[in-house]
């Protein structure tokens, strides 16, 4: 009996000390559940959305500037209208967004050929002008094809003097930066420069009309 | 059935489960890395446009958005279904943008704030009068750097 009274004290003295088992594994089958758990929740919460969009530069608010109109040369004016009902107007003929690239390419890249088109990129101007009634869908398409007439255009130049296109020097210099290349930056950077001033994107947006809105 | 019981009695063993904790732990992982929270509660119908030309937004800090559409279920009763602004997590009118400017600016550092964005993440079924406003706005705000959040289409 005594024996077994010490026997119980002893025991006790190392649940003080240790703690309730005296066995030292944490007993860890119920670690894929919990992971499960998270995994779960974190599955459901998750949205990869990898943030994209059109960049485009707003001019200036110059309230003086903004009353009178700046007139360019009729014929070096691409004049794009959108009415209220989502109809495009290209340089007074009927269009398709599907095809406005073309045209503006035909229009920037015309150098003096058609006597009813651009003198040359550097003069031409995109004019573009929507009705408040205009849908941002439509509005956006127009500014993708126009953005993507001038990439096009730049690309082949890029490939015609540097035999590299204008996309593939932006991400060349991309690299460059990352990996810290000062040298192959400036000369990227000289590069683009070169090509955006033979073909410098000059887009003018006029004050949206107030006619059809529905 | 003679067959079949020594067919069983060979059978193959069990794949060893030991690993699955280790693999759904590398899973976690790949989520927890991944995962964006949603900082805002979306009280617009945002389904945007889809465009080719698109550039990536880097350096989430200096970009601020602004949303425009039609008011979600939950607030059409209240507000109608004319598009609406939301800035951060309210409804907002057009005047409101400038002093949200301001204080995007202010959580910017000084030398970055030339290259902070505003994301337009606008529906693609808004009219262009709502459009044409904020971006009035912006640009007497000085805020002219803009991006016209779309999705990725492959032609």
């Amino acid at each position: 009996m005594l024996q077994f009274i010490l026997k119980y004290q002893v025991f006790s003295n190392k649940e003080m000390a240790k703690g309730k088992r005296p066995s030292n594994d944490i007993n860890a089958s119920s670690m894929a559940d919990i992971a499960f758990l998270l995994l779960i929740f974190f599955l459901v919460t998750t949205t990869i959305d990898v943030d994209k969009g059109i960049l485009h530069k707003l001019p200036r608010w110059d309230p003086d500037v903004e009353q009178e109109e700046i007139i360019f040369h009729k014929r070096n004016t691409f004049v794009v209208l959108i009415n209220a009902r989502d109809q495009l107007l290209v340089n007074g003929e009927i269009a398709q967004v599907a095809t406005l690239r073309s045209k503006a390419k035909e229009f920037i890249n015309n150098r003096n050929r058609n006597p009813n088109l651009s003198v040359n990129p550097q003069k031409a101007v995109v004019s573009l002008q929507n009705d408040r009634g205009t849908s941002y869908d439509i509005y956006l398409q127009v500014q993708n094809e126009l953005k993507a007439a001038y990439r096009e255009l730049r690309d082949d130049y890029g490939m015609y003097e540097y035999q590299m296109t204008y996309s593939d020097i932006k991400l060349a210099r991309k690299k460059a930066r990352k990996s810290k290349n000062n040298a192959g930056v400036q000369k990227y950077t000289d590069m683009l420069k070169v090509i955006t001033k033979e073909y410098p994107m000059r887009l003018s947006e006029a004050e949206p009309k107030e006619i059809g809105e529905g | 059935m003679a067959k079949f019981s020594t067919k069983r009695d060979k059978g193959t063993p069990d794949i060893s489960t030991a690993s699955l904790p280790d693999i759904i732990f590398i899973l976690l992982f790949f989520f927890m890395v991944v995962t964006v929270m949603r900082e805002v509660e979306l009280k617009v119908k945002n389904r945007l446009p889809q465009a080719t030309e698109l550039t990536k937004l880097e350096r989430k800090s200096l970009v601020s958005y602004i949303y425009i559409g039609e008011p979600t279920k939950n607030y059409r009763d209240i507000l109608g279904t004319a598009p609406r602004i939301q800035l951060n997590d309210q409804f907002a009118a057009v005047k409101d943008i400038s002093n949200f400017v301001e204080n995007e600016r202010t959580q910017v550092d000084e030398r970055l704030q030339p290259t902070m964005t505003f994301a337009l993440r606008i529906d693609k079924e808004t009219k262009m009068g709502i459009v044409s406003d904020v971006k009035l706005e912006l640009r007497k705000s000085n805020a002219l750097k803009i991006n016209y959040s779309s999705l990725p289409r492959v032609d």
